[in-house]
């Protein structure tokens, strides 16, 4: 059984990330790291000004590479799981992908699909994609074939069988391949965000507030993206507690 | 109701379970189904559910030929195989649910299938606390006992008022206490339902408390039946009785001759 974080811990996570930041601030002070006091107001500030559409264009990105990563990898995941014989030719080739950063493709991905939004949310795309198709793959050949064959003496052919049985067990594996490939996703994106586009969150630190040393305006778009990555987090977990409820009982 | 005829089955060519092997099971019979591991009592079930295809020959269900899972024959597995994420109400409610998904088509469901939320309610409470785990209906597999995960797997099979029950191993991963308490039930549940069964077991003692009639299997290529027909079913409690340790090594002799001999011609 897995462990829930509760708003409790979450508040008190939240209460000593902001004392250590104060702490270390008073201890460096120095300009390259300025006390929350003066770059959390300025963050509420900013982010109902341009600092909130950066926000808004990295959102959409990750949010569109989510979207297309399980699109495509959630049913090649379900088939591969079903199907040994071909699942046993392409999982090499999967093996070999899989640990291979994909971040290194960026060059090969802006030349062949051109420098666009797409080919951003491209790139993201592909690291999800292999996490989740490895996580539903395994789930799917991991259910028991009494499971299945009982099921079907209920009368399910292959639709109830979809519907009842692979999608309900790949779900909880889909989230949690989800919420463990963000944080990677929103660091691709920071990296992706500093060259060839003028809105997202990676190209408002970097170019906009890094290299004119606005530090405490670079510092509102580290806690804008440090903010992304938390709130999907939390997102994609809340949804998890309610479709996995099995995996949480006592 | 069910009619075994001339059937023919074997994993690869030269695997032999059954060959020309025939019997019939009376509509209202209990049967139990006996024999070593890897005899094909398994194997036999799956045909019966429509599981598995014969390679020659056919069975017949009320004159019906099996090609595929028969809507009112009800399946009960040694692995429970309840759906981890769902809850024991839901788990009961499965069958139920996929009936509705299809629709009285006749192929997943039975073709003259009637859908009334009310009915079917009652029906899942009445067996989930004829089956004792009435309190149970908001948990999950993994917070039961072994015992009550088997109860919720009839509890959903039986939901479906199937007129056939077939039942593989349903109790030889529990505890003896538990497992006789269970047998205890299912044989009440044959007085009061009068409904055809088989259950295919490897322990002596259950095929004798189960079965009104045993059906012996061995490893080597099954052609004729051993029935032993058996007065002693429902002796729950009469395990130390001569009678029930007579009969019991009489099925014990008759899972010892297979390799020796054909058996005696009975055709």
């Amino acid at each position: 059984m897995k462990k829930k974080a509760t708003f409790l811990s979450t508040l008190s996570g939240t209460i000593m990330f902001f004392g250590l930041w104060q702490l270390a601030a008073l201890a460096v002070n120095r300009p390259i790291l300025p006390s929350p006091v003066v770059v959390v107001p300025l963050f509420l500030n900013n982010m109902t000004a341009e600092l909130g559409l950066h926000f808004l264009a990295s959102f959409t990105r990750v949010l569109a590479a989510i979207f297309v990563a399980t699109v495509f990898a959630a049913p090649l995941g379900l088939a591969l799981g079903q199907m040994p014989r071909i699942d046993s030719i392409a999982s090499p080739l999967i093996a070999i992908i899989y640990p291979i950063p994909k971040i290194i493709f960026l060059p090969v991905i802006y030349v062949v699909i051109g420098i666009s939004d797409f080919s951003k949310v491209m790139l993201i795309a592909i690291i999800i994609f292999f996490q989740i198709l490895v996580v539903v793959r395994d789930e799917a050949s991991n259910l028991k074939k009494e499971l299945i064959l009982s099921v079907k003496s209920l009368g399910a052919g292959r639709r109830a069988l979809f519907r009842y049985v692979y999608l309900p067990a790949s779900l909880p594996g889909v989230l949690t391949a989800l919420r463990v490939s963000v944080g990677t996703a929103v660091a691709v994106l920071f990296i992706a965000e500093q060259s060839l586009t003028t809105w997202g969150l990676g190209y408002y630190i970097v170019i906009e507030t890094y290299q004119v040393l606005m530090y405490p305006e670079m510092y509102t778009g580290i806690m804008g993206m440090g903010l992304l990555g938390m709130l999907l987090y939390f997102a994609i977990y809340a949804i998890e507690l309610k479709v996995s409820k099995h995996m949480y009982v006592e | 109701m069910i009619e075994v005829q001339n059937l023919y089955f074997g994993y690869g060519e030269a695997s032999c379970l059954f060959a020309d092997f025939s019997f019939t099971v009376e509509k209202g019979e209990a049967w139990t189904v006996i024999g070593p591991s890897g005899c094909g009592k398994t194997t036999l079930l799956y045909l019966i559910a429509g599981l598995n295809k014969p390679t020659g020959g056919e069975i017949r269900i009320n004159s019906e030929k099996i090609t595929r899972p028969r809507p009112s024959t009800g399946l009960v597995l040694q692995d429970h195989g309840l759906l981890p994420w769902a809850t024991v109400l839901d788990n009961t409610r499965l069958g139920l649910k996929i009936r509705k998904f299809y629709g009285p088509d006749g192929k997943h469901s039975p073709a003259d299938m009637q859908m009334d939320e009310k009915k079917n309610k009652e029906r899942i409470d009445y067996w989930l606390n004829w089956l004792g785990i009435g309190r149970l209906q908001n948990m999950y597999p993994a917070q039961l006992s072994r015992g009550q995960r088997q109860r919720a797997a009839i509890a959903r099979t039986l939901v479906l008022e199937p007129d056939l029950l077939l039942m593989d191993e349903p109790f030889s991963a529990l505890d003896a206490p538990i497992r006789e308490e269970l047998q205890k039930v299912m044989f009440q549940f044959h007085q009061q339902s009068k409904m055809t069964s088989l259950i295919v077991t490897h322990d002596i003692e259950e095929a004798v408390v189960l079965g009104e009639k045993i059906l012996v299997l061995d490893n080597c290529c099954n052609r004729f039946p051993k029935i032993v027909p058996n007065d002693l079913s429902g002796a729950v409690g009469k395990r130390s009785d001569p009678d029930f340790i007579m009969k019991c090594s009489q099925i014990r002799e008759l899972l010892a001759v297979c390799a020796n001999s054909p058996p005696l011609k009975e055709h």
